[in-house]
């Protein structure tokens, strides 16, 4: 993405007082942005105390720690919490690259009839999302007997990230180039055999990827069906779980916060060392170079 | 290799575990919403048919109003996503130091679990110990505490800008991407003849993100619509149901007090709405494209 170019262009020089207002601006994006996580970490260290003492003070006098080691008593389902939502985004996660990378394939490589308007309705899943399904999954799921179980927010979860996922995969092997799996072809390999052996090694950048951002979907966004399809508290993920606590009557906020936190942070690791790629990957197919 | 008959063959068995998939859990709930809405379907075994009952009765209770309130809701967060975004993107295409850590830094609110940050939100709009009503006393701009998510309308912003904070790293980013693929010679060509920066902006950038405004626009019109876990976890669709978006107005009816068949009413509603708007996009994605390729 970022080109490296020794002189700075003439065109990118800017005036001091461009500079001031281009930072100017940034920060008060930033503070919008990151504000919410400000305060919930500065609240996270203040104790109960000061937290509901006014008037009101930004900064934590006395500032400790310590709700970072009593959440774990008084949420004490806490670790089970964050376990379930590692265990249900990897099950997603999994269960979407099996159907994904061969549809993936078959979208860029093969013409078949209807392909434009199938690629449309995959792609129209996602105007679907949330409420307007639950009514009939709700029904599903009771019939078959696996409400309150992992399976229940597993299996709409997964139909939910399918199409980003063959979107971003699709455009990863359009940039493929096809001689390798042509000379394959020539040589007699099967199209099973193409598919294993050239398309998914070469393919794996655009795999992961894929992975990456279902990944990071379906942490982000485990909320309606685990709240819907779930009410046992040992498969809660860490979002309901923290909900449920949220709307007790006497909230513990600053470890609350703490507990946020910890929740967040397998979510600021992914992005910290993998942006640069997963930006790539998913502005790759929207944008025409 | 790839378009005789025993391709287009591996192709479909390709495809079969995703087309069969998403039949299960999207075509057949989907059609299943819309047999329900016609039926008195409830908590109870028996399910009646009762022709368009439920369309009468939502249409004659507060159905309307909740539509508007929707479309307002949904107008205000998406025009704000669209005019912040395309800010932040023109910030963070200046190339000044500092460009990758802030590009860092715009993902967490999208990359963080909502729910989390939604929580976060609700402690600042708490009246009493919140960020935002401690701030605005210290300033003596408030006199006294201002509890965000008591009053209805104060309720309705502030779920709106909560949607905005979610939605704007991805909207920019897309921006940013498309900033970034306008060829550089554009802007030497006009730099060279004395065009200034502003003008630049105006004749160059923004022309050439017109394809991108429209599509993010529309992409971001039918998730605000869907939108969720924000108003439920702020404000249940409170105080008074001045919050109360369709699709809360749903989960209310179905999920709240098992009234199935109206629930899918209102849920058939959603998804005509819905139908319209990814219509358009479709139309107007491939006129778009279509225009592209002439040139």
């Amino acid at each position: 993405m970022k080109l490296k170019r020794a002189p700075v262009a003439m065109i990118d020089r800017y005036t001091w007082y461009e500079v001031v207002a281009i930072y100017a601006g940034i920060a008060l994006v930033m503070f919008f942005l990151l504000a919410p996580f400000i305060e919930g970490f500065l609240v996270s260290l203040k104790p109960l105390s000061l937290l509901f003492s006014s008037p009101y003070s930004f900064w934590p006098k006395n500032g400790s720690f310590d709700a970072y080691f009593t959440m774990w008593t008084s949420v004490p389902m806490m670790g089970r919490y964050i376990f379930n939502s590692l265990f249900i985004s990897t099950i997603v996660t999994i269960g979407v690259l099996l159907v994904v990378v061969p549809a993936a394939y078959a979208f860029a490589r093969f013409e078949f009839p209807f392909r434009g308007q199938l690629l449309g309705a995959f792609l129209a899943i996602n105007m679907f999302s949330g409420a307007v399904l639950l009514i009939p999954l709700f029904r599903l799921m009771r019939s078959l007997g696996v409400l309150n179980t992992y399976f229940a927010m597993i299996v709409p979860g997964i139909a939910f990230l399918i199409p980003t996922a063959i979107w971003l995969l699709r455009a990863y092997l359009l940039r493929i180039p096809r001689e390798l799996e042509e000379a394959a072809w020539v040589d007699g390999a099967s199209r099973i055999y193409i598919l294993r052996r050239v398309v998914l090694p070469l393919a794996m950048p655009g795999i992961v990827v894929a992975a990456i951002a279902t990944f990071i979907g379906s942490y982000a966004q485990q909320f309606i069906y685990a709240l819907t399809f779930n009410s046992k508290t040992e498969f809660m993920p860490l979002p309901i779980g923290l909900f449920a606590y949220f709307g007790r009557q006497e909230v513990v906020w600053n470890e609350l916060m703490a507990a946020s936190f910890v929740g967040i942070l397998p979510a600021l690791i992914i992005i910290i060392f993998l942006q640069r790629y997963l930006v790539a990957g998913l502005t790759a197919g929207a944008v025409k170079q | 290799m790839t378009n005789s008959r025993s391709a287009q063959i591996f192709a479909l068995l390709l495809l079969l575990p995703a087309l069969l998939y998403v039949s299960v859990i999207v075509l057949y709930p989907l059609a299943e919403t819309v047999k329900l809405s016609f039926t008195d379907a409830a908590l109870k075994p028996s399910i009646n048919w009762v022709g368009f009952a439920n369309y009468h009765k939502i249409f004659a209770n507060d159905f309307t109003a909740v539509i508007l309130r929707t479309f307002v809701w949904t107008f205000f967060s998406v025009s704000c996503k669209m005019i912040i975004g395309i800010f932040a993107a023109v910030l963070l295409n200046a190339a000044v130091p500092g460009q990758t850590l802030f590009r860092i830094l715009l993902m967490p609110p999208w990359v963080v679990p909502m729910a989390i940050g939604i929580f976060m939100w609700g402690w600042m709009y708490n009246g009493q110990f919140g960020m935002i009503s401690g701030l605005l006393q210290n300033f003596g701009i408030t006199s006294g505490p201002v509890a965000f998510l008591a009053y209805g309308s104060s309720a309705f912003w502030a779920t709106i800008v909560t949607d905005v904070w979610i939605g704007i790293p991805i909207v920019t980013l897309y921006f940013l991407a498309a900033m970034q693929a306008i060829p550089k010679d554009l802007y030497e060509a006009a730099w060279a003849d004395g065009a200034g920066r502003f003008y630049r902006f105006r004749r160059i950038t923004l022309p050439m993100i017109v394809p991108t405004m429209i599509t993010m626009s529309m992409l971001s019109l039918i998730f605000t619509f869907n939108s969720f876990d924000i108003i439920w976890i702020l404000t249940r669709g409170g105080p008074s149901g001045e919050t109360t978006t369709m699709i809360i107005d749903t989960y209310k009816t179905a999920i709240g007090s098992y009234k199935y068949g109206e629930g899918a009413a209102r849920a058939v509603m959603i998804c005509i709405f819905l139908s319209i708007f990814s219509f358009l996009y479709f139309k107007v994605v491939s006129k778009i494209t279509a225009g592209g390729e002439r040139t």
